[in-house]
């Protein structure tokens, strides 16, 4: 087991954004989260990763107990990020931004005083032949388009090399082809990896769903299944309101 | 008091450290002061405990000001003080245009005069840096911190070469003497009139920030600009009405101010890092943390010069601080909820 | 051989100022006076350097600077002035004397000996920045919260300096220095070869900080300025990083002060006020931020046109320096470089410069 969750609550000025029962993960597993707005679904992420710190409840990540770690800590255990609005370091080129966060020492005094280790320049660039990212290997990183920007910060994630990647709403703002290469490569990378994504568009879950899609509503997990199932499920069916219902019914 | 509570998210408030800390520094503080005023035949401590209530009122004029400017716009105002030294030459000019030009008698006239005009001209002085410099630099609280600094120094030296150097303006007749509480503690007039001066000023910002239309779009646009424009709020004026109202309070803070001390032309820098440490500790754009920081400070510093020398006391006060926000690093009551640091 | 645009700024500069000045003053052209104005014109693109590592580099506004830069300066200070009591067989300085002290202080102890005056003024600082930055930074202090902390802290430390309690000279300071390594302060030799030195270090400066910055070290720093969550989730600790770049900033400003104290033959605690600590920054800004030559040209040109104006209108100074502020701030928020940037990439020149700060937040 990769990643086991119980009993996790987090409530924000009264309001219970989160509370999940049981969520467990097998390693080298991709499951897909999916949920109305205000499910709670990036509030998980959140917590996983260190960002939020819950109330209550235990998060064990390949056999330790990750509640009241950093960010830091967490991220050296091998659990990475990837946010729904872009997140990469704007001001240094995509090379420099793959640069740091590919695996390696990253403390103060390695980063001053020693040189690259052998195999990472290839190892990037490898990577940004993956990502489409090539050509634009020296542009800076802030000048890119959002879709470009989304696979860099993908590509960034990637590069740390973690345990398990928890990837939130990759294919927004990219057009029908790039979701379709950006579910390639997650369905790629969890041979590997264990990897979470959230995602709204149903097309592109449906694509990379290949074993278990996880619906959270109001912070509560409502159901836990294939993706065929949950699709025809009344329950969650009655959840979705708006675009992501009439999505729903057109599949 | 309910409402305040509600307003600044104090019941929803969640404290990280130790539970226990802050009830017993405060329960130490209250014994503290208890015994001491009960033991204290001199008079010197609730005489200590006035002059720091006093002191604090002022950091809370000159800071109020400040934390809504801040909170509105995202501007650190650096030439904040030099508004207050504007609403002190302006008392200055009111009272040499009484006695010289209309040949007033009588000190009184002459202040209860300049309390509204040094609120209004500080304030159009605001409004004047507002349309030149500060609607450019709009949530760039650091850049606009240098540029406000800039602004400071011009002030500083215009009125250098206007009035000189040192300037006084004659306590008013009617605030001169004090209270005599017992034969070893007098309260004087100047003091309390400032402290009243300050209560009024707080209910008048929050009736107008809570009751009026201008206020509920002050805050509209405080909490998010963008969707305040959408909904037809015309922000710039907004922004101009809001910097008016806190120039003009720094204003009435130096009128008042004159009361106490000296008309100098670098005024406003003795009291602009502690303003600033009060909006900080207040927790931004937050008025009951501003007036709580603002009361702390004032109380702290003057009861910790009253056992250590005046330098001292800010040195400590300053490291009080620092501890302080190792625990709440956002202010006494800092914003809720998903936000995003990133 | 050809020579990128850069290096040839770099060595044009380093010829003017280690040849044709010195040459100049020795042929009588250049009077002592003015090489030891950029002496301590240097001193100050030192300090510079520092804050552009913390500020222009790492986005953190540090606005005490000018508070370490007085802590290397009294560290030489309290050297020069020991070897000066001795030199007059006295026991204590003399403002010790009017302050009713009879004995030396203990802090003053360690500061007879030349070297470990000069390791302590790089210490202190360092020490002082490491104290500070790990509480301040630990509580993920930053941004404006950062900026006014510590201006409180500037203007506190100013505060005490000013004591005469302290037992370091008070508002007066400390001055009346003889002589430093037994050469003599006031001869031209000695101002020539305290510039030349201050020169050398302000080289080595550079080349640190371009070898800091053009590091792994370095880009972190940035990225931190861009995106310090991202950093934190991408393994690095983030309170290390900064605490080094303030570290290292502080130790600049150390350097930076006790060069500039035999050389001016003064510090007082007007050095290190607010004020002081702002317009530091301003150099940097005026310079072009989060770009090293921006800084040192920065920290050049105000206190050339400092030096300019109190000379010819002393009042208008203030107004001078206060548009300045404004004017970069509004007008050219990437500094002079910036400046000459985009005129070069207007009319095609390319220059292999160092990439702009694109501002903090």
């Amino acid at each position: 087991m990769l990643l086991e969750v119980n009993e996790l609550a987090v409530s924000f000025g009264g309001v219970q954004a989160l509370n999940l029962q049981h969520f467990q993960l097998e390693d080298r597993e991709l499951r897909v989260i999916i949920g109305p707005n205000g499910a709670g679904k990036s509030t998980f992420m959140d917590i996983l990763c260190g960002k939020t710190k819950p109330d209550t409840g235990s998060i064990v990540f390949n056999g330790k107990p990750t509640r009241g770690l950093t960010e830091v800590q967490i991220a050296e255990m091998g659990i990475g990020r990837k946010f729904q609005k872009p997140s990469v370091f704007p001001g240094l080129s995509v090379y420099e931004n793959m640069l740091l966060a590919t695996r390696m020492k990253k403390d103060v005094f390695t980063s001053l005083f020693s040189r690259m280790p052998a195999g990472v320049q290839e190892k990037i660039e490898a990577m940004a032949e993956r990502v489409g990212l090539t050509s634009a290997l020296h542009k800076q990183a802030g000048a890119l388009s959002h879709g470009q920007k989304q696979w860099l910060e993908i590509a960034i994630v990637v590069l740390q090399d973690p345990r398990l990647l928890l990837i939130d709403e990759p294919a927004a703002g990219m057009s029908d082809r790039e979701a379709e290469k950006t579910g390639e490569l997650l369905l790629e990378l969890s041979k590997q990896h264990g990897v979470i994504v959230i995602e709204h568009d149903m097309h592109f879950v449906k694509q990379i769903a290949t074993k278990l899609v996880s619906v959270l509503v109001n912070g509560k997990l409502l159901m836990e299944g294939p993706f065929e199932e949950v699709k025809n499920d009344q329950r969650v069916i009655d959840c979705y309101l708006g675009r992501v219902n009439a999505q729903l019914e057109k599949l | 008091m309910e409402l305040l509570l509600k307003i600044n998210g104090i019941k929803s408030g969640k404290w990280t450290g130790p539970k226990w800390l802050w009830p017993v520094i405060l329960a130490g503080a209250v014994l503290f002061f208890a015994v001491r005023v009960a033991t204290d035949s001199s008079g010197t401590y609730v005489q200590n405990l006035f002059s720091g209530i006093s002191l604090g009122s002022i950091l809370i004029l000159v800071s109020l000001g400040l934390a809504i400017v801040y909170g509105l716009a995202g501007i650190i105002n650096m030439a904040h003080g030099e508004f207050l030294m504007i609403g002190a030459y302006t008392t200055y000019s009111v009272q040499v245009f009484f006695t010289n030009v209309l040949h007033v008698q009588s000190s009184n006239w002459f202040f209860i005069t300049a309390l509204p005009v040094s609120f209004i001209v500080a304030g159009l002085a605001g409004l004047l840096l507002e349309r030149l410099i500060i609607r450019h630099l709009y949530a760039k609280p650091l850049e606009s911190l240098l540029a406000t600094w800039g602004v400071s120094l011009i002030l500083i030296q215009t009125a250098r070469s206007l009035f000189g150097d040192l300037t006084a303006v004659k306590l008013p007749e009617m605030l001169a003497g004090g209270w005599r509480v017992n034969e070893n503690l007098v309260l004087p007039y100047n003091r309390l009139f400032i402290i009243a001066l300050t209560i009024v000023v707080i209910i008048a910002l929050y009736r107008t920030l809570t009751a009026t239309r201008l206020g509920m779009q002050i805050r509209a646009v405080t909490q998010n600009r963008s969707m305040s424009a959408c909904l037809g709020i015309n922000t710039k004026r907004i922004d101009a009405m809001t910097f008016f109202i806190g120039s003009g309070l720094a204003g009435l803070a130096g009128c008042a101010m004159t009361l106490i001390g000296n008309v100098v032309p670098d005024m406003g820098q003795t009291y602009i890092v502690d303003a600033f440490l009060t909006v900080v500790i207040g927790g931004v754009g937050k008025l009951l943390g501003t007036i709580t920081a603002g009361l702390g400070i004032g109380i702290f510093s003057k009861v910790l010069e009253a056992f250590f020398e005046a330098v001292y006391g800010k040195v400590l006060i300053l490291l009080l601080i620092m501890l302080f926000m190792q625990f709440k690093p956002r202010g006494i009551f800092p914003d809720k909820g998903r936000t995003a640091a990133d | 051989m050809q020579l990128k645009p850069a290096k040839l700024i770099n060595i044009l500069f380093i010829l003017f100022f280690a040849v044709v000045l010195p040459v100049g003053n020795m042929l009588g052209l250049v009077s002592v006076n003015s090489i030891s104005l950029w002496g301590r014109y240097f001193c100050f693109a030192i300090a510079a350097l520092g804050i552009d590592l913390i500020w222009g580099y790492t986005g953190i506004m540090s606005m005490c600077q000018a508070f370490f830069f007085c802590l290397g300066g009294y560290c030489m200070g309290m050297h020069l002035l020991l070897k000066a009591t001795a030199l007059q067989q006295q026991l204590l300085p003399e403002f010790m004397t009017w302050n009713d002290i009879t004995t030396l202080p203990w802090f003053w102890e360690p500061f007879h000996g030349f070297v470990p005056a000069l390791v302590l003024s790089l210490l202190v600082p360092a020490a002082v920045a490491f104290v500070i930055g790990y509480f301040i930074f630990r509580s993920r202090i930053k941004g404006v919260y950062m900026a006014i902390i510590t201006q409180a802290l500037a203007l506190s430390m100013y505060l005490l300096f000013l004591r005469n309690e302290t037992n370091l000279g008070g508002t007066n300071g400390l001055t009346n220095f003889k002589t430093l390594l037994g050469f003599e302060l006031h001869k031209p030799g000695t101002k020539l070869g305290l510039y030349l030195v201050t020169l050398a270090m302000l080289c080595v400066a550079y080349g640190c900080c371009y070898k800091i910055v053009h590091s792994k070290f370095g880009k972190v720093l940035q990225a931190i300025r861009d995106s310090e969550p991202r950093v934190g989730y991408t393994a690095y600790r983030v309170l290390h990083y900064k605490l080094a770049a303030f570290v290292v900033a502080a130790a600049l400003g150390g350097l930076a002060g006790m060069l500039y104290v035999p050389q001016t033959g003064i510090i007082t605690p007007g050095r290190m006020d607010v004020k002081a600590s702002v317009e530091m920054l301003m150099w940097v800004a005026l310079g072009g931020r989060g770009n090293l030559k921006g800084a040192v040209i920065g920290a050049l040109l105000v206190n050339c046109v400092y030096s300019y104006c109190t000379s010819v209108f002393p009042q208008g100074w203030l107004f001078i320096l206060g548009m300045l502020y404004i004017l970069t701030v509004l007008y050219f928020d990437k500094g002079f470089l910036g400046l000459f940037e985009k005129i070069g990439s207007k009319i095609g020149i390319k220059t292999n410069s160092e990439r702009y700060a694109t501002g903090s937040k």
